[in-house]
């Protein structure tokens, strides 16, 4: 796909096509996002988005596109790069999450995060789970912890594994068990929303089947926003699908019309040469 | 013509070798038929060097090792007067002799005829040798060079050559490190082992008496007494304490200041200024640590003492802090190691991977309950690693104690005593006219090889420790 002149394209993507805004169960609402690194590089045009409540987003586009920029806002994981500047309103359930009023450290707990690399830490698998209960005071007493640390280990599919084994260190589980392991970590602490950036890039395929058949699982309780590069992945487990082009949100809107019936041509490309 | 010039001119041919064959190997290639050639000319080039240099160099280094002993051995043979004295006289005289020959013969200098007609004969055989050495070496590297420049053709795999060359080479290099080590390491455990076979293992490692100087006389009743060197060791080990507790803490938390908060420029600025405070010669903390901090501290204690007389504070009254005190030489060597683990536990944090602050950050945690939570603990084993080499740094340490804690052999816990360690007592044993045979000089050894050992185990652990540390993230 050739871009002859940025005019063209500014014009071309100039409006989100589709449905960016929804009508009800908004869970995070963005409203003219953008996002600047080093004052004048800037990463996000423009981005208009609802997330809807119990939903999985799938965004995807081509690499450097400014998915993981966009999902590191959320989250506001941004505030820890210098000269990262980022501009417009995101709410989290109707709450400005840059309002004074927040802590980004409690936003944090409410908006969990996996990474594309498992990272776990390098301490006991149950360490590593409790971790965050720990850190923000969700128990009284020893035995809250071990249920806390069941039930998340249950959730991430990774009970069974490493119930026998909690006391051995996470970092010598395999990759797609270090990436649950991840999982479990996130959703100890309870939170609304997890944003997963390529979460099974690093993985093997059986290893990806069973966390894509996590976050279906997950998605009743949780608002899951993942970046994947993996068009397959995106349509197999995702509600609505947001195509991403330098920058700009091209194109929102149901996973099944999306990759039937792309409304815009940048999209249809973007499927059809990747699904060749 | 001395060896040195000697050495130049066999450069000198070699580089003129290079380019002669370096030439020939361009000759080919421009000729009309284009010849392919194996190797870049460079390496020809290389080629006729390393044949123009080596052998002759061989022979040359072999020559001078040996010549001067074949000489010795001729001149002996040649005088009844030397072959039938013994080893001692032999070298006494041998040495006479060489004086006269240095001097100048013209100069009438001895009265004794015998030791001119020596002198005259180790002349006379010298320039023989000399002459000799001279023609073999310039006809090695002519003929080296004659064998390359014959030897080269376009098919000719000299980079493979040179390549061998370079790898015997090296290997050379690393052997002459290793065997110098080793040879080290034999002598001091040869001599280890003679030392005791007159003082048992026991006595050494637990007697609590160490005072050398007295068994030099060997009607001495107590001559066995005196070589306990449990005090040594224990004033080590107080001292490489006392360092640890000033430089541990202020090191660890300066690292984690300048790895996790510090703005990159700050870092950049300070990280150079401590490795050079770092590179610091220890008699120069050994000098600070004699003139100043120990007479400080004397005098501090002096003022408490006065103070705890005229209050009657029980404390304080008979507090005597001796300008030589363990507590003074532990500070100094504390800050003269403090840089060294500061520059350590920097580089281990830094080496901690981003990923897990980000995980840390993004479960909610703070920057401080991120550094202290996950990124202290991921580097805690390298830190550790980093404290055994500092401590074995401390224990190696000669200067700063022999300045400021003195050489009186003292067991004590009392910090603000005299002490003396191991480093120290080898000095003070060493120093000044010795027989290299008497008991005395032979603990030095022994006490050398306790203080191998045990800093060669803190290394290995530290070593073991550092690597499983890295095993975790590559
Ligand atoms: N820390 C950063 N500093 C400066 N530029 C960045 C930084 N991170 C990302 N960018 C730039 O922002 C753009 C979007 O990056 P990113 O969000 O990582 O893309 P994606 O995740 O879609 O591959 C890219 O052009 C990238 O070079
Ligand atoms: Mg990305």
């Amino acid at each position: 796909m050739e871009i002859s002149d940025n005019m063209d394209l500014d014009q071309e993507i100039s409006k989100t096509v589709g449905s960016p805004l929804l009508e009800s169960k908004v869970r995070i609402a963005c409203r003219d996002v953008n996002v600047f690194y080093n004052k004048n590089v800037q990463a996000i045009f423009n981005v208009n988005l609802d997330i809807g409540k119990n939903q999985i987003l799938a965004m995807i586009g081509p690499s450097g596109c400014g998915k993981s920029t966009l999902l590191r806002c959320f989250n506001r994981m941004n505030d820890t790069i210098e000269d990262c500047v980022v501009d417009g309103l995101i709410e989290l359930d109707g709450e400005n999450i840059h309002s004074k009023k927040i802590d980004p450290v409690v936003l944090r707990a409410n908006v969990g995060m996996v990474f594309q690399k498992p990272n776990p830490f390098p301490k006991s698998i149950y360490d590593n789970v409790a971790y965050g209960p720990r850190l923000h005071g969700l128990t009284q007493n020893n035995s809250e912890l071990d249920d806390i640390v069941e039930e998340s280990l249950t959730k991430a599919g990774l009970w069974k594994e490493t119930k026998d084994r909690l006391n051995k260190p996470g970092t010598g589980l395999s990759g797609g068990q270090q990436q649950r392991l991840c999982i479990a970590r996130a959703i100890a602490v309870k939170p609304e929303v997890i944003l997963m950036d390529e979460p099974t890039s690093a993985l093997d395929p059986i290893a990806t089947a069973t966390i894509e058949e996590l976050m279906s699982e997950l998605k009743s309780a949780y608002t899951i926003v993942i970046v994947t590069h993996s068009m397959q992945q995106a349509a197999r487990i995702s509600d609505r699908t947001a195509y991403f082009h330098l920058g700009r949100l091209v194109e929102v809107d149901e996973t099944g019309h999306i990759f039937t019936n792309p409304n815009h041509s940048l999209t249809e490309n973007y499927i059809t040469g990747r699904f060749g | 013509m001395s060896n040195l010039e000697i050495l130049l001119i066999l450069i000198i041919a070699a580089v003129i070798a290079y380019y002669a064959t370096k030439r020939q190997a361009q000759s080919w290639q421009a000729s009309r038929d284009k010849t392919k050639l194996d190797s870049l000319p460079n390496y020809y080039g290389y080629f006729g060097a390393i044949c123009t240099l080596l052998p002759a160099l061989i022979v040359l280094s072999f020559w001078s090792f040996i010549e001067g002993n074949i000489i010795s051995a001729l001149v002996v043979s040649k005088f009844e007067r030397l072959s039938a004295s013994n080893a001692s006289d032999l070298s006494l005289v041998m040495n006479e002799i060489k004086i006269i020959v240095e001097s100048g013969l013209s100069e009438k200098n001895s009265n004794d005829l015998f030791y001119e007609k020596a002198a005259v004969l180790i002349e006379r055989y010298s320039s023989v040798s000399l002459f000799l050495k001279v023609a073999s070496v310039f006809a090695l590297s002519i003929l080296g060079f004659m064998y390359a420049y014959l030897k080269i053709t376009p098919r000719f795999k000299a980079r493979k050559k040179v390549e061998k060359t370079a790898v015997y080479f090296l290997l050379l290099s690393a052997l002459v490190a290793i065997l110098t080590t080793a040879g080290i390491i034999f002598s001091v455990l040869f001599e280890s082992i003679a030392f005791f076979s007159q003082i048992s293992i026991f006595d050494f490692v637990f007697g609590t008496h160490w005072s050398p100087q007295i068994a030099i006389r060997e009607d001495q009743v107590s001559s066995t007494g005196g070589f306990g060197a449990f005090p040594l060791f224990w004033g080590t080990i107080l001292i490489s304490i006392i360092a640890m507790i000033v430089a541990a803490p202020l090191g660890l938390i300066s690292a984690i200041y300048l790895a996790e908060y510090a703005q990159p420029k700050i870092r950049n600025v300070v990280k150079p200024i401590l490795e050079i405070l770092a590179g610091v010669p220890t008699v120069v903390y050994g000098f600070f640590a004699a003139l100043t901090v120990g007479p400080m501290m004397s005098g501090l204690g002096d003022r408490l003492n006065e103070f705890g007389m005229s209050f009657e504070i029980e404390l304080f009254a008979g507090l005597v802090v001796s300008s030589e005190s363990a507590l003074a030489a532990g500070l100094v060597m504390g800050m003269m190691i403090m840089p060294f683990i500061l520059s350590l536990s920097d580089d281990v944090i830094s080496a901690v991977p981003d990923s897990l602050r980000d995980g840390s950050i993004a479960m909610g945690s703070t920057k401080s309950e991120t550094v202290w939570k996950v990124v202290f603990p991921a580097a805690l084993p390298g830190i550790v690693g980093g404290f055994l080499l500092a401590i074995s740094r401390a224990i190696g340490e000669t200067m700063i104690v022999l300045m400021a804690a003195g050489v009186a052999a003292n067991l004590t816990a009392n910090p603000l005593n005299s002490v003396t360690t191991v480093t120290t007592q080898i000095v003070v044993l060493l120093t000044g006219d010795q027989e290299f045979d008497s008991i005395k000089t032979l603990s030095a050894f022994a006490l050398a090889l306790g203080l191998f050992v045990t800093t060669l185990i803190l290394n290995i652990l530290a070593l073991q420790i550092v690597r499983r540390y890295r095993e975790q993230y590559e």
